[in-house]
């Protein structure tokens, strides 16, 4: 490729220079626009398309019937997708605030110059090493009804067939273990950039610790925070691995969460699962922008 | 919770000496129970699974066999899925980081019309995560005839927004007077992007090289979709199934679970900086 770099004050280039800038502007964005293409802009064209007709029936390809968007109200409204959606929301109720209370708790813990500090920062990041796979497949050690360590302490045993209520809670578990790492790594991270002048000021008006830490490190958390809980608020939307190993959606479908729910559904009828698709994707496009505006408002009032 | 500030005013070297010693005591005992699962992991992956039933599941190994960690490579087949991993996970890091330095320099040092939108687009994808497109992807590969195959688990991954932003972002921030003596240099953009560009922004570029490997490496969902048979499957999905099925062959599941942390936790301790750098992106403003 040629074109060359040009001085910040070049000033009016001709217009053959402008042009093989552009050329080349062009040609660097292929590679990635290609996988973006195939992967994200046409499955989403394609998804809608699914979800407006019913390819179901026994000659699935010859049969291909526009039943429009009653299909969307048909699904949408549908007692699956609703229990699904539920089942997810109350998953990141599990596990985002506990994630995030666990992960400042321990990031406060470290947040100290002491002998042999490293070693015990090093422990509480260490979860971050672990998968989806790899944490669940530890939890089931742990949890699993039958062969699980917890399975006689009846207050830990919450994966047990007599109570399907408490069995989202023993997945949530595993996912918050899952990334304590990160958010320690986080949240500790936006600790040590805090001046320690500020606290020091604090210790000399008279403020204990726990005030200490209620009205100066918190509130300068605030945009880490909020940054830490869109991540596992994301997160939790996409939790898949951890049912599919823990639960396979049981018991009596109450940790089939919307991710699961397209998983198993898909199969069978892919048009009910397109729709599903594009019920989450709608979900995850709501709580994303509004927890970015909510990102921006609180980083500019920060300042 | 003492912290530097409040042992200068403690009264004594004794309640010092006393204050550390509870502290390290805390310290312990919340390492113990951050660990406790991982040790639990231990104790499964080196007993025997059916004795280990019958002793009723203590906390520690029932019959020690360190052999598992061998027959797991070769009885489990993990160690063909250790491959297929390493490939995957070397395909995706080098594609992102490649297709990332691409479309970031051209949204940060190039002019021409569009550029607005396309950046929109990029980052639009943001918000379609994997899980969404997961059941036409699905379809796509296998008409391709991709399912079971390196191609077919690294593709929807060979490139990714975040990346690109993250790139961008760095070299947006490339001194401008390099720029200048690049072009009085007559330097080409290709050139300039990996001597100038690419080295300036070398810890953003690592980070991301990092986390980029670290998801790759840990991929379950799409693997789930993209391998139907055995022998294609990555070490993730074939370590979950070897725990969770087949009791009598547990420990070997459970051995994959610590084969495939173990790279992992020594390539955190090695490069410790450069993924902490990277995990807080965006965390930090700017």
């Amino acid at each position: 490729m040629s074109g060359r770099v040009e001085a910040r004050a070049a000033g009016e280039s001709s217009f053959g220079v402008r042009a093989r800038e552009a050329m080349l502007g062009y040609a660097y964005l292929v590679p990635a626009f290609v996988v973006f293409a195939v992967f994200f802009f046409y499955p989403l064209g394609k998804l809608i398309q699914l979800s407006l007709f019913d390819t179901r029936g026994v000659f699935a390809n010859q049969r291909q019937e526009f039943v429009g968007f009653s299909q969307w109200a048909d699904v949408l409204g549908g007692e699956e997708f609703r229990s699904s959606v539920w089942i997810t929301i109350q998953y990141v109720l599990y596990t985002v605030p506990a994630g995030i209370i666990l992960g400042v708790l321990l990031a406060q813990l470290a947040h100290r110059k002491m002998r042999g500090i490293k070693f015990f920062q090093t422990v509480f990041a260490s979860t971050v090493a672990s998968s989806v796979a790899v944490a669940s497949v530890i939890f089931f050690a742990l949890v699993n009804p039958e062969v699980g360590y917890f399975r006689n302490i009846s207050w830990l045993s919450w994966l047990n067939t007599q109570n399907p209520d408490t069995a989202l809670m023993a997945v949530s578990v595993s996912s918050i273990w899952q990334n304590l790492g990160l958010t320690f790594i986080i949240v500790l991270a936006a600790m040590q950039s805090i001046p320690e002048e500020l606290t020091e000021a604090a210790t000399l008006d008279g403020y204990g610790p726990v005030r200490r830490f209620f009205k100066v490190t918190l509130p300068l958390l605030g945009p880490t925070l909020l940054f830490v809980m869109v991540v596992l608020v994301i997160f939790a939307f996409q939790a898949f691995g951890q049912i599919d190993i823990l639960t396979q959606g049981g018991p009596q479908g109450r940790t089939q969460t919307l991710v699961y729910r397209i998983f198993t559904i898909q199969f069978d009828d892919v048009n009910t699962a397109a729709v599903m698709a594009i019920g989450l994707f709608a979900l995850t496009v709501v709580v994303t922008l509004a927890q970015f505006s909510m990102l921006e408002r609180r980083v500019t009032y920060g300042d | 919770m003492a912290t530097e500030a409040e042992q200068v005013h403690a009264p004594g070297k004794g309640r010092l000496r006393a204050v550390n010693v509870v502290f390290y005591l805390v310290m312990t005992v919340v390492s113990f129970v951050v660990l406790f699962p991982v040790w639990m992991t231990i104790v499964r992956a080196l007993s025997d699974p059916l004795a280990y039933l019958r002793q009723g599941l203590p906390p520690y190994p029932v019959g020690a066999q360190w052999g598992v960690f061998r027959d797991a490579w070769t009885e489990g087949s993990l160690g063909r899925s250790f491959l297929v991993s390493v490939s995957v996970t070397l395909v995706i890091t080098v594609a992102q980081l490649l297709t990332s330095v691409l479309a970031a320099y051209s949204f940060a040092f190039l002019r021409y019309p569009l550029k607005k939108l396309l950046f929109a687009l990029t980052v639009a994808t943001l918000l379609l995560p994997i899980e969404v497109t997961l059941v036409v992807n699905t379809r796509t590969i296998r008409s391709w005839d991709w399912l079971n195959s390196i191609q077919g688990l690294s593709a929807p991954f060979l490139a990714t927004a975040f990346g690109i932003f993250l790139i961008r972002q760095s070299f947006l921030g490339v001194p401008g007077d390099l720029r200048d003596a690049a072009a009085l240099d007559g330097y080409s953009h290709w050139r300039f992007m990996w001597r100038v560009a690419v080295p300036v922004c070398r810890p953003t570029v690592a980070s991301f090289a990092l986390i980029a490997l670290l998801g790759a490496w840990g991929q379950y969902t799409w693997p789930r979709l993209a391998v139907t048979r055995t022998d294609w499957e990555p070490l993730q999905t074939r370590l979950a199934s070897l725990a969770v099925q087949n009791i009598d062959k547990s420990n070997i599941g459970f051995a994959g679970a610590l084969i495939a942390a173990v790279p992992i936790v020594i390539l955190l301790i090695v490069f410790q900086r450069q993924l902490i750098r990277g995990l807080t992106a965006g965390a930090v403003k700017g």
